[in-house]
């Protein structure tokens, strides 16, 4: 494939994906894997599921730590930049636009109704977020995670702990149990 | 100089955000509100919440409209790369040390364990979410005749829509939205 056409689909399918999916990147991924595996057949549905899953391990949003990984995949760094370009220039248009709108019209009285009631509707979907969160960690039906999450909870909300310190002590604690758990893999397999 | 602080911050922001983009609101609540004093509560709701509106992730969208407003356009620009940054550099150097030994098993292992608290924090930034959109301000202690009905109301309803009827997101904004141009306006 030719190179400079290798790029501008990169750049087209990932400012595309990101110009017109709302709902973040659960709902960017699923449709970028639909792009690159089953349209483009540039990635296998194995290698695809993979980088999702280096996409999920690494900080920052998951859309965008996807399309790196797919230039990263195809083409290299400049591969990498090329997508990365291509899923931040959507937003960072469009939200430059509306900063500019919502100053201008913040004041208006039926403005500030609107957001007003749109504020208790993103209360309960945070709400929402949450609890289906929660809900997954406790499925686990493992004790330490949960402990991690009510420790963390009483550690930011009661004791105004800073974030980046509980992050560090889950980080260590989720080190350890790994540590742990190929410990006893390893025995295991030596039992048998 | 505010560009710097702004990259900083951001670059923070994204360096820590572990699980998607929800994860960045309690580091969004804790250095633009609480350490810099950039954005109130309520400017923080409203970042959500055309963040939500709008196509794109949402750390992004939340990146550059936050950035907007605290320095302009260029401010925009210096947030949105700041959140980014991370992303760029970090992703690369696992896929490198995937693509080579073709196991990340202690980096994984290091998220599960992250993830659990990363919950706890989305749920503090939530409290603060909840607060404000409830009594206007998210400090304690609150008083019982600071509470706004009308925003219990339409919470109570979106929750019953995404929980029942599984509404999506964007849903639930532009109905409260509605319902609070409507109820608001006339009452």
């Amino acid at each position: 494939m030719q190179t400079d056409k290798l790029y501008s689909t990169l750049f087209r399918s990932t400012f595309f994906l990101s110009m017109f999916t709302f709902g973040g990147g659960y709902v960017i991924v699923p449709l970028m894997e639909k792009k690159f595996v089953n349209e483009l057949k540039w990635i296998s549905e194995d290698e695809m599921l993979n980088l999702i899953a280096i996409g999920q391990s690494a900080p920052g949003p998951i859309a965008v730590n996807t399309s790196i990984l797919v230039g990263y995949r195809m083409a290299g760094f400049k591969g990498a930049m090329v997508t990365v370009l291509g899923t931040i220039l959507p937003p960072l248009g469009i939200m430059t636009v509306l900063a500019y709108i919502y100053l201008a019209v913040r004041d208006n009285a039926l403005v500030n109704n609107v957001l007003l009631g749109m504020q208790a509707g993103v209360a309960a979907i945070i709400v929402n977020v949450v609890y289906n969160m929660a809900k997954r960690v406790v499925k686990q039906k493992k004790v330490i995670p949960v402990l991690v999450m009510v420790a963390s909870l009483i550690a930011v909300i009661g004791l105004q702990v800073n974030i980046l310190w509980i992050l560090l002590f889950s980080a260590v604690t989720g080190g350890l149990m790994t540590i742990v758990d190929l410990k006893r893999r390893v025995h295991k397999e030596e039992a048998q | 100089m505010i560009l710097l602080e702004l990259f900083l911050s951001f670059f923070q922001i994204g360096l820590f955000s572990f699980g998607g983009g929800y994860a960045a609101l309690p580091l969004i609540e804790q250095e633009l509100i609480h350490a810099q004093g950039w954005i109130t509560s309520q400017q923080f709701i409203d970042i959500l919440t055309l963040s939500e509106m709008t196509p794109g992730p949402i750390a992004i969208n939340a990146a550059t409209f936050s950035g907007n407003q605290i320095a302009g356009i260029l401010g925009g620009i210096v947030a949105t790369v700041g959140v980014t940054l991370p992303s760029v550099i970090i992703v690369q150097l696992l896929a490198y040390v995937y693509f080579k030994y073709k196991n990340l098993t202690m980096v994984q292992g290091v998220i599960q364990g992250v993830r659990p608290a990363v919950v706890a924090l989305i749920a503090s930034a939530g409290v603060t979410i909840f607060m404000t959109a409830m009594f206007g301000h998210s400090n304690w202690p609150v008083a019982i005749d600071e509470i706004n009905w009308v925003s219990i109301l339409i919470f109570a309803v979106g929750l019953l829509f995404m929980r029942r009827f599984k509404a999506s997101p964007i849903q639930i904004i532009l109905i409260s939205g509605l319902a609070g141009g409507l109820i608001y306006s006339f009452i």
